[in-house]
């Protein structure tokens, strides 16, 4: 590889496929979130809820053997912290940023905590193999750099057309829409604001919890204290870098992973820039193209009002 | 004269403390799990949040942070925008504010303070202005920019700690940590000696009565929170709304700068980075919206929720150290804190708007018993 | 503004009431009726679980308390996750406050705040790791690891190892214990086989786990059979060397258990002869005022095979060679030569 540029074919695999890999928890939690957001809720806490779901999928895994019971642990958790959450913001109408960020530390916490007492020591497991997938991962070069990751990297990218499908042509995502941006009339009109968060967050949490199960059991094959590192903000972040559309998460997923990689190649090919510098790449560019890409985006017009029926 | 006890005003303030000491319950079982007496690690936290001279010194340093933040978190929620990019903030104006201690060594000290204190003020401004400016003329949501920001501006803390800022000590040894020079003593804020109380424990009250006046004394504040209220109306009434938002993340990021560049001279007397923000900031960034929030966004009643907070995170880790339980159970503490007291709110509101719908209806019922009073001719003169 | 007044002054009674009914019962230290057991305490930045930085600190305390006798003759307490520097400076007061007869401040960033408090407690020993600083104060001990020692060590195996001749390195930031470590690996590398091809690489952060398993993966196909870092994180690259095969040299603990298969050697940092030495002096009356550095040649910094690794022959006389080299003094590293 020595006198590789980075602009060689090589290189440029390397990037795509490193790419497509780790925008993978971002795509399941940003989805999630982005479906909270379009029906007007707010969650920080989603950092919380991937160390738990990562934790209880590791755990699990680690426990009875079988990665797919620690997945099944990861939704449940996921779900219970949605739970938590739906009625912290639909029954008591607390603040949404203010809750997500205590969220985020119970669930920071917790996960250290049950790690510490339940596992001990730092282990690492035998994770998610990829999945071969007959025709299209043989393919040269495209084969690579799209099909050769497991089922939960693939999963993670059907959600986009999935959260699509959903959002604009069910019933369900009519419904969402509705409560997210004038949810007196949606409640006027019959539909239960109330019923629709308390689904949206559930599945939000759900998503969270997977994309920690992602991390633990797919990617990483193990747990630490904190392992995110972040992750979850960066999600919620490239809700609104999208739009609030699953097209655009995909995208702004997409093009922070994509440089993130590069900086990696960029280092490991000896360009002389500060490792601090490359660091800061993926976070400053998403900045840049939103700034450069001219658009008049609004917010779901609800997003983080608590909403309360007058009696 | 009768007593009256505002029963009213009681439950209000002691709502926030309901919340945590049942959130506290909730640790008291997962305490019980891990092997440990409840009551000897609450006899702790409290022991550890008030039970000395030096205690109660500490609960107010750990305080001040989240008060300053709180302070600039008011400002910006009232102009309706969220701004979480505290922890960035704070580093950038630590940064700034350190660089002039550093550089102006031979100044008076009364000088370099002030001028430091500016400084990380600027800095803050800065790195919670570009935030505002992207959101208000490029309509780049704020959430968005100030997590982004947040780890652009550990990266810089890392880059500038380990290279031109550097401590010229550290960079002729093996093992480089990476932190700037100390500083000298005539530059440090003065201390309550000998507990760690320093002089802008002070600042930081005084600067809340200061948000309090340019909030709703002053015309900035009165537009930024117009623009937080209706941005529409206010643009009608011929209020710049981009410009105020623009104004509201600004201040919110310039106080918090300015609890940055606090740490360092009133606590750490340097920088040093291990690599996260949080390693600086100790959470600031974010407990401070807390903060903020249990104060009802007023920054006169951040004060008593700073110090309610600051008295938790001390105490807790009191009880960290007297129940030898491991700190993580002290953060999901923490959380359960924030999600109890922050659901807690509910009542408060309700209880308000009971309060208002009773003066509504009693207005209402007398302006149907009395007839209108007749006019007054002689106000009718020419 | 009258909710304020009175949310104060509730506040302040219920404070004041538990505060009087808390002291008694938190305040009194365990009381030992026979020969006093000298009493630890240790700040630590991370998880003493990390196997990495602070897990071997937390390791050796439990070694020496086991070489002493047990808690009779030696007692520890510790904080550990104490990255928020101005809690750790509370904690290392209040420990001092206790009467602890040593405080070990097991991180740099600790100094600071060490430097503040050891005035006020003359008759506490403290310890601060990793540096050799002791400001001049006589109740303070300091204490570093020559990482690049078991650095240098682990490169010369790995360039024997390599087969692609291409080595990989993953590192947090590029400053203090890391940046030794990473230069003596370089260094032992390029001494074996100067045509060796050293990529390094850095997350930015100690604990991004997944930055460190994109690092590794990175470098993976970037050419790389043999990888190494340093930090908690390097658990997320040593997963991804599991998977693919791919051989580790790790460093501050024994992270074989990880992945048994393809963990070649770790730099494991045994404490334990700093802390005896430093027990042994406060005993006899000497708080502080001395520098001790953990290497190859004392026994601090031990180079400890994988043994369920089949480690070939001319590898491991070559690292032998290297370990004896350094410890002689015929093998000089350089440092700091960036910059």
């Amino acid at each position: 590889m020595s006198g590789e540029t980075l602009f060689s074919g090589a290189v440029l695999v390397g990037i795509l496929t490193s790419g497509i890999r780790l925008a993978t928890p971002y795509l399941y939690a940003a989805i999630g979130e982005t479906f909270g957001q379009r029906s007007g809720v707010l969650n920080l806490g989603v950092e919380g809820q991937m160390l738990l779901g990562a934790f209880a999928a590791f755990y699990v895994a680690l426990v009875t053997g079988s990665l797919w019971w620690g997945v099944l642990a990861s939704l449940a958790v996921g779900a219970l912290m949605g739970l938590a959450m739906a009625v912290v913001t639909v029954n008591f109408q607390a603040e949404q940023g203010i809750s997500g960020i205590g969220f985020y530390l119970f669930g920071m916490g917790m996960s250290d905590l049950l790690f510490q007492k339940l596992v001990g020591t730092v282990k690492t497991i035998q994770g998610f193999q990829p999945l071969h997938i007959p025709l299209l991962s043989d393919l040269p070069v495209v084969g690579k750099i799209f099909f050769s990751h497991n089922w939960m990297v693939y999963v993670a990218y059907l959600l986009v057309p999935l959260g699509w499908f959903v959002l604009n042509k069910t019933t369900l995502g009519v419904k969402i829409r509705a409560v997210g941006e004038n949810p007196k009339a949606a409640d006027s009109l019959g539909i239960s604001v109330g019923a629709v968060r308390y689904y949206t967050i559930i599945q939000g949490g759900i998503l969270s919890g997977l994309a920690g199960a992602a991390l633990s059991v797919g990617l990483l094959n193990v747990f630490q204290e904190n392992m995110t590192s972040g992750m979850g903000f960066i999600a919620v972040a490239l809700v609104y870098f999208g739009a609030w559309k699953p097209l655009g998460v995909l995208g702004g997923a997409l093009l922070f992973s994509m440089v993130n990689a590069l900086q990696l190649w960029m280092q490991v090919l000896g360009i002389p820039i500060p490792p601090d510098l490359a660091v800061m790449l993926p976070y400053v560019l998403t900045i840049l193209v939103l700034v450069v890409s001219v658009s008049k985006v609004r917010a779901p017009a609800a997003l983080a009002k608590p909403f309360e029926r007058e009696e | 004269m009768r007593l009256r006890i505002p029963w009213d005003a009681l439950f209000d303030a002691l709502l926030p403390l309901i919340a945590t000491a049942l959130a506290l319950l909730v640790g008291a079982v997962m305490l019980l799990f891990l092997k440990v007496n409840p009551l000897t690690g609450y006899a702790a936290l409290v022991e550890g949040a008030f039970g000395s001279p030096n205690a109660i010194a500490e609960t107010l340093v750990k305080a001040t942070p989240l008060l300053l933040v709180g302070l600039g978190i008011c400002i910006s929620f009232q102009g309706n925008v969220l701004n979480i990019g505290g922890e960035g903030q704070m580093i950038v104006g630590a940064i700034l504010g350190t660089l002039v201690g550093l550089t102006l060594t031979d100044w008076p000290g009364w000088l370099v303070i002030t001028l430091a204190m500016t400084a990380g003020f600027v800095g803050g401004a800065i790195w919670g202005g570009i935030p505002g400016v992207l959101r208000a003329y490029f309509n780049v949501n704020e959430i968005l920019s100030t997590i982004m920001m947040n780890a652009i501006a550990v990266q810089l803390m890392n880059y500038l700690l380990r290279g031109p800022m550097l401590d010229p000590a550290q960079a002729s040894r093996a093992s480089k940590i990476p932190q700037t020079a100390r500083l000298p003593a005539a530059f440090r804020l003065p201390r309550w000696v000998p507990t760690r109380l320093h002089l802008g424990v002070l600042l930081a009250l005084v600067l809340a009565i200061v948000v309090y006046v340019f909030l709703w004394r002053t015309v900035w504040g009165y537009r930024i929170r117009a623009v937080g209220k209706n941005p529409n109306a206010s643009r009608y009434a011929g209020i710049p709304v981009k410009r105020y938002m623009v104004l509201a993340l600004l201040l919110s990021g310039a106080f918090a700068g300015l609890a940055g560049v606090v740490q360092v001279y009133g606590v750490n007397y340097r920088m040093i980075t291990d690599g996260s923000a949080t390693g600086f900031t100790g959470g600031a960034g974010f407990n401070g919206i807390v903060a903020a929030l249990f104060g009802h966004l007023h920054p006169i009643g951040t004060i008593p929720a700073s110090i309610l907070f600051g008295a938790l995170l001390v105490g807790a880790n009191k009880m960290q150290r007297v129940a030898q339980v491991p700190s993580a159970l002290i953060t999901a503490l923490n959380g359960l804190v924030v999600v109890f007291v922050v659901s807690s709110e509910i009542w408060r509101r309700r209880r308000e708007r009971q309060h208002l719908g009773q003066v509504k209806a009693a207005e209402a019922a007398m302006e149907d018993a009395s007839p209108p009073p007749p006019p007054n001719h002689e106000e009718m003169q020419p | 503004m009258k909710k304020v007044i009175w949310f104060l002054a509730v506040l302040g009674i219920v404070a004041l009431a538990l505060s009087g009914c808390g002291k008694s019962a938190a305040t009194q230290p365990a009381q030992q009726e026979q020969a006093k057991p000298f009493r630890i305490a240790v700040i630590l930045p991370s998880s003493i679980h990390d196997l990495a930085f602070s897990q071997s600190m937390y390791d050796a305390l439990v070694a020496v308390q086991k070489q002493m006798g047990g808690e009779s003759a030696m007692q520890f307490v510790y904080s550990d996750g104490m990255y928020k520097v101005d809690d750790a400076a509370a904690a290392i007061r209040d420990y001092a406050s206790q009467g602890y007869d040593l405080i070990i401040a097991h991180g740099s960033q600790y100094g600071s705040s060490l430097q503040e408090i050891a005035p006020d407690f003359p008759k506490t020993s403290f310890a601060w790791g990793t540096t050799v600083d002791t400001f001049g104060m006589p109740n303070v001990f300091a204490y570093e690891a020559a990482s690049e020692q078991g650095g240098y060590v682990n490169g010369v195996m790995a360039a024997k190892l390599s087969k692609s001749g291409v080595l990989g390195v993953i590192g947090p930031i590029e400053t203090g214990d890391a940046q030794r470590y990473v230069e003596g690996f370089i260094a032992g590398a390029k001494a074996t086989n100067p045509n060796v091809k050293v990529q390094v690489t850095w997350t930015g952060s100690f604990s991004d786990v997944s930055a460190a398993a994109e690092a590794a993966n990175t470098h993976i196909a970037a050419g790389a059979d043999v990888l190494t870092g340093t930090a908690q994180m390097v658990v997320g690259a040593i997963g991804v060397a599991k998977e693919k095969n791919v051989l580790w040299f790790g460093t501050q603990a024994d992270q074989s258990s990880l992945a048994p298969k393809i963990v070649v050697a770790n730099q494991v940092y045994h404490w334990e002869i700093v802390l005896t030495q430093m027990i042994d002096l406060i005993k006899k009356g000497t708080l502080g005022g001395k520098a001790f550095a953990i290497n190859l040649a004392n026994g601090g910094e031990v180079v400890e095979y994988n043994p369920q690794f089949n480690l070939p022959k001319d590898a491991k006389e070559a690292a032998e060679a290297a370990i004896q080299g350094i410890k002689a003094g015929s093998i000089k590293i350089p440092l700091n030569t960036k910059k």
